[in-house]
Parts: C-alpha cells; sequence; structure tokens
C-alpha cells in the first residue's frame, strides 16, 4: 500500500525578555542552580503572579508577522499535573483563549515550488524547571531557574508531507522569531525545540492515522532524523497489519530510534480552567496596530527586495535572507563597497563555507562586516587578486586585525600582498620565464595556443600570485607574439 | 485596659497613660493565662512582640506615631510572616517557616502594629467550625462546647475574649461574617480586589479577601485603612482610591433604604435567630432607614455554586503541597509517587481531602463544562441579582448565619448541614461584594450577628452603616463572662 505522512509541530519559543513571565527573576541562562528562583518561582504558599507585559509585545510581533489574528482578549489557564520540576504542579499557559489565531507561512519546496503552511495558533506559557540525575545518588536534584521562563508554544497545522517539509517549516519560523528579535534562538540552551506530532494514512484517505508525539527535538538534523526514523516504524507497524499507538515517544539521537515515554492510559488529565489568580490579557486594536508598525522587515519581503533591488538571483537573494544577522551582514558589506553580486558571491561562498567548516552560526563570525568590506575594496581596486584576497580572509579569520575595516590594507602590507601592476615588473618576471621554458615557447609559436596557461601559471608562480592576472595575460600574448 | 477598643488604645498610648510594652505584656499575659481554654492561637510570638512594642514606643516617643502605633493584633496563621512558623491550621505546613511577608503582614508592620501571635483557623481555611484544624478546635468564649464558627475561628475567639484588641481573617464563603457572628465580634469581608492577597495562603482564589475582626465598626475602619489598597504583586487587586474609612461614620441613616432579600427569611432560619435581626431592623427604623423586602431569586444556587467553584481552585492551588520543596514530608519515600503519595496523605485532613476530591473531580475532562463552567454562568447570575438589587437600595440587611454556634461535633458527620451554616454569606463572596457581621443581640446567651452587604467598594457605607448602629445598642460591648 502507498501511505501518505502526515505531520504536525509543536515549537516552543523562548520569548528572550529579561526578567520571567510571571515574576521578576532574571531569565538569564547558565546561572548556578536555583540562584534566578525567587518566592514567586519557587511556589512558596500564598505567592501570586504578575504578568509581565514585554512576553505580550512579543507574542503579538509573531501574530502579525505570520498574518494571524491577534485575540483582544485571552485567558492564562492552569494546566495541572505534579512533577517537582513543576513547582506549583501546575504550568500557566493559554488554553481556550490563546493570544495568536490562525495564520500561516510560506515554506520552500526542494523542487523550487512552494507551499503554505498553516499556523493553528499559538499561546505563552511558563516554562518548567530543570530535573538534573546527574552527581545525585539515588536522588534527583532540582534546578528552578528556567521556571517561569517565557514561552511562546506555536502549533501548526498537520500539512506537512515528508520530514524535509517538517524541516523547512521550523527554519522559517527559527527565522521569523530571529528577525522579530522575540527570541535568541538558541537550540542548544532549548530556546527554541519542537514536539512532531507524526501518524500514517493510505494516500487518499481524509481521515488522519493514529499519531505519536515525539518530545522535545533541539535540532534541526534531529527533526529530520527523528520524524523519518518514526515514519519507518510506523510503516513497518502498517503493512504487517498491525495498529499504531496514540503515546508520546522520545527520541534517542544515539541510537536513532524513537521509544515511548508515557502511554495514553497513562496520560494525564490536565485539568485546565482559567487561572483565577491572573486577569483576562485584553489588547486594543489601536495597540495591535502600534506594535505592527514595530515590526522589521520580515525574510519574505527582504528577499524580494534583494532580487528587485539589488538584481540577486532568487537562489541568492533566499540564501542571504533566511538568517537576519547574515542579511544584515550583506546589506552592510553590499551598501559600503556598491557591488551586491560581490558581496553576495563572497559571503555565500567563502564566509559560509569557513562558519560552516567551523560550527559557527553566522552572529559568530569572527570576520565582522567592515573587516569584509575592507577586504572586497582592495579586490575592486585591484591591490590584490581575488585568490590573494582568500589568504587574507583567512588571516583575518584567524584572529589578524582589529575589526576594523583597516585590516585588509594592515594584513596586505605585513605579509607583502600587494598585487605587481606595475609593467616593468612584470615584464621581468615574463623575460625570466620565456629565458627557462625555450621549447614550450617554440611550441606555442608553433600554434600550441593552449600553452598560454602554462605559462600565466608560471609568471604567477614566480610572482608568488602577486601579479595581476590580466595584465599578465595581456604582457605574455605581446611578448610571445612578437 | 484589655476591654479597650483600638480607638481607646491609641488615644491612651498618644496621651501616655501607659506604654505599648505594657499593653503588649498585659495582652500576652491574658493569652498566657487563658487560651488555654480557648486555643485560638497556634503561635503565640511574644518576644518579638516585646520588640515591636519597644520600637513602637520610640517611635511615639520621636513624634512619628500612626493611629495603629504600639497596637497589639493577632493575624490569622493564613498569612505568611516572615521567619515565623505559618502553618494555616495543616500538619503539611506546621514545619514551613515563612521566608517572606504578606502584604498584610507588610502594611501592618509599617504601621507600627504589634503582632501577638498567629491564630487557629480552619485548615487551609476549609471549615465553618474551626474544628478541621491540626491543632484542635478552638472554643466558643461564650459557652466553650460550641464552635466559634470558621474558618477565622482563633481570631473571632481571641477578639472576643479581649486575648487581642483585633485580629485579620479571610473570608472565601464566610468564613470572617459567621465566626464573627457565632462570637458576637465586628467582622468586615472587604470586595474583592480591596485587600492584597499577596502571602495569604490561597484557597480559593476568585474567592479569597481578608479582612479585620474588630470589638467595633470603627476599629475595622482602622484597621481597613491599614490593609485597604491596590498592591502590584496582586493582579487581582484593585486600582481604586482608598479612602479614610473613618470619615464617614457619623453620617445619618436619615433615608437610608435597607433592601430585606425574601429568601434570607424562608426555611433554615432559626425562629429566635430571626427575630433577633428583626429587632435589630427595628432600630434602622428608628433612625430613619426605609425597609424594603427585595429578592435575590438565585439564592438557592449560591452554596451549591460554591462547592463547585471552591473545590476546583483549591485542588489546584494546594497541589504545590507535595512534599518536593517545603512543608510535610513522609518518612523513607520508596520513589515519587510514594512521596507525593504519603506526604499528602499525611498533610491534609480529611476536610482538605474531601474538597481537594470533589474539585479534582470538577475539573475533570467530561465533567468540567457540567461542572465549572455551568457553575461560572450561575456565579455570574448570582451577581446580576445583587446588582438588580442595587438599583433600589443602599443595603442589603439580613442574618449571618441560620443559627448561633453549635456544639463542637455536632455537625462533623454532616458536612451538608456544616455547609450550609454559610447559605448567607457565600452569595457576598460569588458576587465579590464587601459584607460585614455586627453583633445584634442574644439567643440563650448566644450572639447573633447581623449581615449588612453593600455595594462594590461600599466599604466606607457599611462601616457607617454599622457604627450608627452601635451608637444605639451595645451588644458589641458584651464580654463573655470567663473573659471579664
Amino acid at each position: 500500500m502507498q501511505w501518505e505522512v502526515v505531520i504536525g509541530l509543536e515549537i516552543h519559543v523562548q520569548l528572550s525578555t529579561k526578567s520571567k513571565i510571571f515574576s521578576g527573576a532574571s531569565t538569564a541562562y547558565g546561572a548556578e542552580p536555583n540562584t534566578q528562583a525567587c518566592t514567586v518561582d519557587l511556589g512558596l504558599p500564598g505567592v501570586l503572579p504578575v504578568f509581565n507585559g514585554e512576553a505580550l509585545n512579543k507574542s503579538v510581533m509573531f501574530g502579525l508577522a505570520v498574518g494571524a489574528q491577534i485575540n483582544e482578549r485571552s485567558v492564562f489557564d492552569r494546566k495541572n499535573y505534579f512533577y517537582p520540576d513543576s513547582p506549583k504542579a501546575y504550568q500557566i499557559s493559554q488554553l481556550y483563549y490563546p493570544i495568536v489565531g490562525e495564520g500561516y507561512i510560506d515554506i520552500d519546496l526542494e523542487d523550487g515550488s512552494q507551499k503554505r503552511i498553516g499556523v493553528t495558533r499559538a499561546h505563552m506559557e511558563e516554562d518548567a524547571g530543570k530535573s538534573l540525575h546527574e552527581n545525585f545518588h539515588k536522588q534527583t536534584g532540582i534546578d528552578l531557574n528556567r521556571a517561569g521562563t517565557p514561552l511562546l508554544e506555536i502549533v501548526s497545522e498537520p500539512d506537512m508531507r515528508s520530514a524535509k517539509e517538517a524541516v523547512a517549516y521550523m527554519r522559517k519560523i527559527h527565522s521569523i522569531v530571529r528577525y522579530l528579535g522575540i527570541s535568541d534562538g538558541n537550540m542548544q540552551e532549548g530556546s527554541f525545540r519542537c514536539d512532531a506530532n507524526v501518524s500514517l494514512r493510505p494516500i487518499g484517505q481524509e481521515e488522519f492515522g493514529t499519531r505519536a508525539e515525539l518530545k522535545n527535538i533541539n535540532s534541526f538534523r534531529f527533526v529530520e532524523k527523528a520524524i523519518n526514523v518514526e515514519i519507518e516504524r510506523q510503516m513497518d507497524i502498517l503493512e504487517s497489519g498491525g495498529s499504531v499507538t496514540q503515546e508520546t515517544r522520545l527520541y534517542d539521537s544515539q541510537k536513532n530510534e524513537t521509544r515511548p515515554m508515557r502511554s495514553k492510559e497513562e496520560a494525564n488529565d490536565y485539568r485546565y480552567f482559567p487561572d483565577p489568580d491572573l486577569l483576562p490579557i485584553v489588547i486594543s486594536a489601536e495597540e495591535i496596530e502600534a506594535i505592527r508598525k514595530t515590526l522589521p522587515e520580515l525574510p519574505d519581503a527582504k528577499c524580494a527586495r534583494f532580487m528587485q533591488q539589488l538584481g540577486l538571483s532568487e537562489k541568492d537573494a533566499k540564501a542571504l535572507t533566511v538568517d537576519r544577522d547574515m542579511a544584515d551582514y550583506y546589506e552592510q558589506v553590499q551598501q559600503a563597497i556598491g557591488d551586491a553580486k560581490m558581496a553576495a558571491n563572497w559571503i555565500l561562498g567563502d564566509v559560509a563555507a569557513i562558519n560552516n567548516k567551523n560550527g559557527l552560526e553566522f552572529k559568530d563570525c569572527p570576520v565582522n562586516a567592515e573587516q569584509l568590506t575592507g577586504l572586497l575594496k582592495r579586490i575592486k581596486d585591484n591591490t590584490i587578486s581575488g585568490k590573494i584576497a582568500k589568504e587574507v580572509f583567512e588571516a583575518m579569520f584567524s584572529g589578524e586585525g582589529s575589526g576594523s575595516e583597516g585590516d585588509a590594507d594592515t594584513i596586505i602590507d605585513k605579509k607583502g600582498l600587494k598585487q605587481i601592476t606595475d609593467t616593468g615588473a612584470i615584464e621581468t618576471i615574463i623575460d625570466r620565464v620565456i629565458a627557462d621554458n625555450p621549447g614550450q615557447v617554440a611550441e606555442f609559436q608553433s600554434g600550441k595556443d593552449k600553452l598560454i596557461g602554462f605559462f600565466v601559471g608560471q609568471v604567477m608562480k614566480a610572482s608568488k600570485g602577486k601579479a595581476n592576472p590580466g595584465q599578465v595575460n595581456q604582457l605574455l600574448q605581446k611578448k610571445l607574439r612578437s | 485596659m484589655h476591654n479597650k477598643t483600638i480607638a481607646e488604645l491609641s488615644a491612651g498610648l498618644e496621651a501616655g497613660e501607659f506604654s505599648s510594652v505594657e499593653l503588649t505584656q498585659c495582652y500576652l499575659e491574658r493569652i498566657n493565662s487563658l487560651d488555654e481554654q480557648l486555643n485560638s492561637f497556634i503561635t503565640v510570638t511574644a518576644e518579638r512582640a516585646l520588640e515591636q512594642a519597644k520600637n513602637a514606643d520610640a517611635q511615639r516617643a520621636a513624634g512619628n506615631a500612626g493611629i495603629l502605633n504600639g497596637i497589639p493584633l493577632a493575624q490569622k496563621d493564613i498569612f505568611c510572616t516572615k521567619g515565623v512558623k505559618t502553618s494555616c491550621g495543616s500538619r503539611m505546613l506546621d514545619p514551613f517557616i515563612s521566608p517572606y511577608d504578606a502584604t498584610t503582614i507588610n502594611k501592618f508592620n509599617d504601621s507600627g502594629a504589634v503582632m501577638l501571635g498567629k491564630t487557629n483557623m480552619d485548615e487551609f481555611a476549609m471549615g465553618s467550625s474551626n474544628e478541621t484544624s491540626w491543632y484542635g478546635p478552638v472554643k466558643n468564649p461564650w459557652k466553650q462546647d460550641a464552635v466559634p464558627g470558621g474558618s477565622s475561628g482563633g481570631s473571632a475567639a481571641a477578639v472576643a475574649a479581649r486575648l487581642a484588641p483585633a485580629a485579620t481573617g479571610t473570608d472565601t464563603g464566610g468564613s470572617i461574617r459567621q465566626p464573627a457572628s457565632f462570637c458576637g465580634i465586628t467582622g468586615l469581608k472587604p470586595t474583592y480586589g480591596r485587600v492584597s492577597r499577596y502571602g495569604m495562603i490561597a484557597f480559593a482564589s476568585s474567592l479569597d479577601q481578608a479582612g479585620p475582626m474588630t470589638r467595633t465598626a470603627e476599629d475595622a475602619a482602622l484597621m481597613l485603612n491599614v490593609m485597604a489598597g491596590m498592591d502590584p504583586r496582586d493582579s487581582t487587586s484593585v486600582d481604586e482610591a482608598v479612602p479614610d474609612y473613618t470619615a464617614n461614620l457619623n453620617d445619618s441613616m436619615q433615608g437610608l433604604k435597607i433592601g430585606l432579600p425574601k429568601e434570607y427569611f424562608s426555611q433554615g432560619l432559626d425562629d429566635s435567630v430571626a427575630k433577633v435581626i428583626e429587632s435589630a431592623l427595628q432600630e434602622y427604623e428608628k433612625m430613619g432607614a426605609v425597609i424594603k423586602e427585595i429578592s435575590l431569586p438565585t439564592s438557592n444556587l449560591a452554596v451549591p455554586t460554591y462547592y463547585i467553584i471552591a473545590p476546583s481552585e483549591c485542588s489546584s492551588n494546594l497541589s504545590r503541597m507535595d512534599g518536593v520543596r517545603y512543608g510535610h514530608r513522609c518518612e523513607d519515600p520508596k520513589d515519587l509517587n510514594d512521596l507525593y503519595i504519603r506526604s499528602r496523605g499525611e498533610g491534609f485532613g480529611p476536610e482538605v481531602k474531601r474538597r481537594i476530591l470533589v474539585g479534582t473531580y470538577a475539573l475533570s475532562e467530561g465533567f468540567y463544562d457540567a461542572y465549572y463552567v455551568k457553575a461560572q454562568k450561575t456565579r455570574r447570575l448570582i451577581s446580576n441579582d445583587f446588582n438588580q438589587a442595587f438599583n433600589d437600595v443602599d443595603v442589603i440587611m439580613g442574618p449571618a448565619a441560620p443559627s448561633t454556634a453549635f456544639n463542637i461535633g455536632e455537625l462533623t458527620d454532616d458536612p451538608i448541614t456544616m455547609y450550609l451554616s454559610d447559605i448567607y454569606t457565600i452569595a457576598v463572596n460569588l458576587a465579590g461584594l464587601p459584607g460585614m457581621s455586627i453583633p445584634a443581640g442574644f439567643v440563650n446567651g448566644m450572639p447573633v450577628g447581623l449581615q449588612l452587604i453593600g455595594k462594590h467598594f461600599a466599604e466606607a457605607k457599611l462601616l457607617n452603616v454599622a457604627h450608627q448602629f452601635q451608637q444605639q445598642t451595645d451588644w458589641h460591648m458584651k464580654v463573655p463572662a470567663s473573659f471579664k
């Protein structure tokens, strides 16, 4: 039988507020356990939550960015369950009236076409603390620093039909929240995590199959692998006449398998009800419009502008606009050197390659936009060749220079990499190469034109790459044919 | 000294007739010698009280003493007090020493008031008789076989027995007014949102409200002047200006329109209690008030509505008492579930468990709409009834409780009848209105309270109406024989 894969994602985005969603404690990552948990976060008797309005602004920004209805009245509910890292034994979330209603985003498929994925809703909630199982003999440690950190949970429609589509959706959401500046999107620190609902159904069938929920996947790569391995597992069951159990499963990246966390029988009844400690969140149409005015240019709009205004290809424009840091970097360099294509080639080429090789995010690239601008200017004015420029770039990447536009000149000077454009100096080298290679000269002159490449190579080598290749070519032609 | 009101004591301190230290010692001695009979205090903070009294005297000597400076008060053990056991009447919190002060405690500290100790109460404020306390029942000072009412029974008994000039209480369904009625004192439950709930251990968050329990309406006004106000730590506290609640105490009753809900005088009300209420109403007529029968047609829905909403909220509020971070933890838990089950099983008493079970059931999937959502709708109807009635009247009056104090043990096996002892007070919490109980007479030597219900934020009006009654009557001056 032919099966169709159905995937929906729930993405948890940590909103980058300074203090927690219902208390004044700091949200900074990595502090000593329980040093950033105040009386409210500890769930002491008698304490009360007070809503941090910054989380509302950020959530509304997201809703507007995905074309969603913003609910002028939204309500916090309590989700009740016992767990040691849940200090109140309930999580404050929004079930019945979320802040963000239906919206959508468009993702790019591999064949170059686009697909619209529905966003069902997005709601604000607080994060739980962490249970620490290491270093505690037969005990569990509880760190409540993370308890009360604001999250936006973004729920998609079951619109995705492959792991690749799911990853494309996740990347797009990641790109949007980074553009909006509402989250640092840091996946290692858990600021951007994903649950995937996966099911299969016979092609042509309307009704959904039974789904499994894969919990807490925290990288793009693992999302793809986890979904694919889950699809295989379900397909094996269905092909052999079995049925899939509705359950929550955990992806083990080391074994590349999913295994059950808890089954439906053990599932909690969360007994949601409106939190009586908090008033409904009310936001007026005027306030929503005021937030709309603060929205930055989003990836799709920026991509279109790069194509229209700067004449970039769709492929380049898309690649440059996925990551806001890259797009900003690009725009800075492009404006400074006035060459959209050259800036694009460098940033998507050498800069991206070396970052990837070193596992760096664009924002952590050690060569900043000023430095790259200085370098590209020297290519444009023929001070150095493109090839020498790579050497200078690598020097910058490994830490040479002070982070300013003048770094390229300093490195070129120090290493003596300035291009030789003096005709006399080039002619001297050419004369020596001609004298050293009489056989090839004779062959060339007898009509073997292809040998010009050999002579150029010899001259460049003799000049240690510094001779201007255009001039070398021109002068060689003249001398060899004379 | 112990028979004086706050207003009189404050004047005495200011005139130098006695110091706060002397006053505090007087009350500490009374507690020491008399509370054995009543069990109204869970914790007496003698050392701390004398320290506070010393500071209050110094402050007065420096010339910056407010009205409550140096006045000893008792605090219900539901308010978190830094460095002091805050048990909420439960074994669960018996080991809990609060690391912070409730907003109400902060405000009294700032006013220079002295805390004598923490008063006994029904466990987590769940009860109408003070019999559910882990620390044992409180006795009624008028008759020691009788309950003092609940849940603020310790506060009511302490004030009635003159073990403290005044106390705080909290009222979720009548827990200030019903014990005030049973003990013959003045109790005020303010409008929901008038007094901060921060640091007051939650029973039912949408209903809980703290208020004063005093001898007189004037003292209640002085206490409320300190307690009232918006608190940035409590989102449900309301940003409404706080008037001087003593300013209008002497306004005339001439033309005051009093509404009598006919539903409050029908079945279930003890005849002799009804007679006391009727004679109190005659006092008002003599003062020029106009009495009018009104109807609150949804009155019969109040108790069932309350017993869905309050347990639902409490089932969630009490979940944090899990033995993990503070409070009672069972010995040698085998695993996490065992830790939860035994810690909570041992820590909570039967009434608390009953309400947690009811609330958990009402919120469960499949029952939520039929119970909780429906209860919210009837709550709205009850509220609408009052709004309608207040179009025609200034204040609503009736009994605070259907009977005088019942005997200890009389209703413990009959929770429904026990729940019905709050039948006249519960609707006021559901509607978020202010309500009072003031001493109105006696039946067989036991006090009867008259309930006054006002419009939202009409505390000043209620206090005025209560004060005028207390100018004409002396029921509030009566002292139980063994505590004179």
